[in-house]
């Protein structure tokens, strides 16, 4: 380690150095971290960690997934709705190739998660040991940052690095892959937690010209709409993001990430942008003059094609990470820093304002989405169940509080369109990533992280049993997380395009499923299976009230679509109602 | 949009870390960008490396991925230049058998006009070191190529800016934070 030298010391946390070894030592950094929850799963090469952690059981409790990717994808749920970092331990080889899936999602969505793996012995590495694999090879794509410990005495520096490196800036998933030997080797230990490392600048500084260019165009603005993103919920700005909204009356969209950070009851939140977004943020991305752009980074998902995206529109761009900065999309003024502080500093620069006629352009066409999809989503007269009146019925019953946790397709857009939220962190999901079998694991840790929260997964039948072995988690561990699965006996999102742009050739999306409720039972999870609409209400009534965990099926529809919808490639403005 | 393709020289300063360099190709190969050359060594600070790439892309394409390389954490710094923009060398080796020099004159000639140095010399094979530019190792390896080579290598372009980079400043910043 070349950074000893620069790494900062506060002088109170000098502690006594004490001789203990390695795998003492990481238990002992977790908790110097303040970590009390961890996810893993042992193995041979990382067994004197859990030898460790038996021993201090009392202080820090680790929770035994039933697969590696739970583990992971646990840690990411336990960090999105506390803000804290996750951590997710295995063994060598297949237990942290096991973990890849969900460092790639924890990259791609910038959450604050700590893998440690352990490795085989040093004087073994490059052999082709039993369960030797290049995991920091492996994982250096998907990583913030990854390193190899193989020796003792260099476990402290680097764990308070991992911890730093995770969290601060824009966050990201970081992987400590410590060889056995380094577990078993003695060293003085003492712990001082890492302020900066010398090439890494975690926040760039704001500039106030930028500030004040925003400023400018904002005031000047005719027709000003915000896209606000994580970087909101990363960097806490709730509240100041609120304030600019109501001091400006700027119409305010969404990205899938941003959900949650003001509450979907506001007056002046639009909807969400994006594939499947609402219409009127969609369309109107391509009629605003100003649009502003915070802590989102313009996917593909969100932009549909960039040659037609926003071209008249000046953007102002606030974000964390200059390589974000004119990636997809040229910024006319980029504000660096961390959100909170760029938009306090940007508050008292602005005018009051409304923006009235503008707005209604946005309610006018809400009307329209509301006639053409929203209407028969929420409020169905056909026979067949709707995902969206799940939903709905799951709003009235948690009241809006709780966090709702989904996988990957049809029912993740439901669940993000129709979701009432009041409180931030609140919708936790793989945006970035798309990666089904998230959500069953990011519930429990999130209703581990957060207990007194209503913590709701919501899941398809397809992604639901890529990670249904987690319901043994659920139970051991006693997390009273609620688990919806909307089951239409399709790989729903993937048969919708089959049928939109593959004239109806359904191949491989077909599923057929086992008996759900009994599997729950099996865990010894209380569960129902829903097939009509009058014994929906009640379902979900009794669910929310439960205590415990709880599994609800809801057999919806089986063809039904997900509208409105912008054709992956096509232009925003070409946003289809049906 | 369609952006004129050019060679740029990268440099990219970096902590001395095992995995740096795959981190730093993996950026250019997840873009499917080909290396020209890549060198690495020491730089003018202790303990600081540097990494020198020649990359053929538009200049958009490289303000991006200098973006990519900043962002990595053991990386103090990136930069891409033109290459009006530095002062390049590249070094190229040539082992030829050693009865050329006296049975083709010639080669003594090519030799001195070429201001190539002659490393060494034996009974079987002299070898010879020319560094400049592309085009002068080239025309040089070509010459050569008539009386037969045993054994060319080329090296990878290495370059010093005319621009300052103050890197030091920037590491001296950090400690006196
Ligand atoms: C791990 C993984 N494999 C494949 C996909 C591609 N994919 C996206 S959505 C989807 C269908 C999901 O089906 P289901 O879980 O039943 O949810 P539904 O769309 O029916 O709501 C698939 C296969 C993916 N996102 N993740």
């Amino acid at each position: 380690m070349k950074e000893t030298q620069t790494m900062e010391t506060s002088k109170t946390d000098i502690a006594q150095t004490e001789r203990i070894c390695g795998s003492e030592a990481i238990i002992k950094c977790l908790i110097a971290e303040g970590v009390d929850i961890l996810y893993g799963y042992p193995g041979g090469a990382i067994m004197p960690v859990y030898d460790e952690l038996y021993k201090y059981r009392d202080e820090i409790h680790h929770v035994l997934t039933r697969h590696e990717q739970g583990a992971a994808h646990a840690a990411q749920g336990f960090a999105r709705i506390s803000g804290r970092v996750g951590v997710a331990m295995a063994t060598s080889g297949p237990g942290a190739t096991n973990l890849i899936t969900g460092i790639a999602d924890a990259q791609i969505d910038s959450t604050p998660i700590v893998c440690i793996t352990g490795q085989v012995p040093s004087h073994l590495l490059g052999t082709d040991a039993f369960q030797e694999t290049d995991i920091i090879g492996i994982s250096t794509p998907v990583t913030k940052w990854n390193h190899q410990v193989t020796k003792a005495s260099e476990i402290p520096e680097v764990l308070a690095k991992a911890f730093y490196i995770a969290k601060s800036g824009r966050p990201g998933p970081v992987l400590i892959d410590i060889t056995k030997d380094a577990q078993f080797g003695e060293l003085d230990f003492k712990y001082e937690k890492c302020t900066g490392v010398r090439s890494y600048i975690p926040t760039p500084k704001t500039n106030v010209e930028s500030v004040n260019a925003a400023a400018n165009l904002i005031n000047a603005a005719k027709k000003p709409m915000i896209v606000w993103g994580q970087g909101v919920i990363l960097g806490e700005a709730e509240a100041e993001l609120k304030a600019v909204i109501e001091k400006t009356g700027i119409p305010s969209a969404w990205t899938i990430m941003g959900a949650s950070a003001i509450p979907t009851s506001h007056p002046l939140n639009i909807g969400m942008v994006g594939m499947h977004g609402n219409y009127a943020p969609n369309k109107l991305t391509n009629e605003c003059d100003v649009l502003i752009a915070i802590g989102m980074r313009f996917d593909d998902r969100v932009t549909g094609d960039l040659n037609t995206y926003a071209k008249q529109a000046k953007v102002i761009h606030f974000e964390i990470d200059p390589a974000e900065v004119n990636k997809n999309v040229h910024a006319d003024v980029a504000v660096l820093g961390n959100s909170k502080d760029s938009l306090s500093q940007l508050l008292p620069l602005l005018n009051e304002n409304t923006h009235i006629e503008w707005l209604q352009e946005f309610k006018d066409l809400y009307a329209i989405e509301f006639d053409k999809v929203i209407k028969s989503d929420l409020h169905p007269t056909k026979e067949g169940l709707t995902m969206g009146e799940v939903l709905k019925e799951i709003n009235v019953q948690s009241k809006g509080d709780a966090a709702i946790v989904s996988d990957v397709g049809q029912h993740q857009m439901i669940a993000c369109r129709y979701s009432e939220f009041n409180k931030t962190k609140s919708n936790i999901t793989s945006g970035g990533l798309g990666t089904m079998g998230f959500a069953l694991p990011a519930a429990i840790g999130a209703k581990m992280a957060a207990p007194e929260r209503e913590v709701v997964a919501i899941i398809g039948d397809g992604g639901y049993q890529m990670n249904i072995q987690e319901l043994g988690t659920i139970f051991q561990q006693k997390v009273p997380v609620k688990i919806v699965v909307l089951n239409n006996e399709f790989l729903g999102m993937v048969r919708q395009w089959q049928q939109l742009f593959f004239d109806k050739r359904y191949a491989s999306t077909e599923m057929t499923n086992p008996d759900f409720v009994t599997i729950a039972k099996g865990y010894h999870i209380e569960g129902k299976r829903v097939v009509k609409r009058e014994e929906l209400a009640d379902a979900i009534k009794e669910m929310i009230a439960s205590k415990e965990s709880y599994f609800l099926e809801v057999c919806v529809e089986k063809e039904d679509n997900v509208f409105p919808m912008i054709p992956s490639g096509a232009s925003v403005s070409d946003i289809r109602l049906s | 949009m369609n952006e004129e393709i050019k060679s740029f020289t990268i440099s990219i300063y970096t902590e001395n870390n095992i995995g740096l360099l795959n981190r730093i190709s993996a950026i250019f190969q997840r873009r499917h960008i080909n290396i020209e050359s890549l060198t690495t060594s020491q730089s003018e600070i202790e303990g600081v490396n540097r990494f020198v790439i020649v990359v053929n892309i538009t200049e958009s394409q490289a303000k991006k991925i200098i973006g990519q390389f900043q962002k990595q954490i053991e990386v103090i710094r990136a930069y891409y230049h033109t290459e009006e923009q530095t002062i390049y060398q590249e070094s190229g080796m040539f082992k030829i058998k050693s009865d050329l020099l006296f049975d083709e004159p010639q080669i003594q000639n090519i030799i001195k006009e070429s201001n190539a140095r002659i490393v060494t010399v034996n009974k079987e094979f002299f070898v010879l070191e020319k560094s400049g530019r592309r085009n002068e190792i080239e025309s040089l390896r070509r010459d050569l190529n008539i009386f037969g080579i045993m054994q060319f290598v080329r090296s990878g372009r290495i370059a010093v800016t005319k621009e300052e980079m103050k890197i030091t400043e920037m590491l001296l910043a950090f400690n006196n934070q």
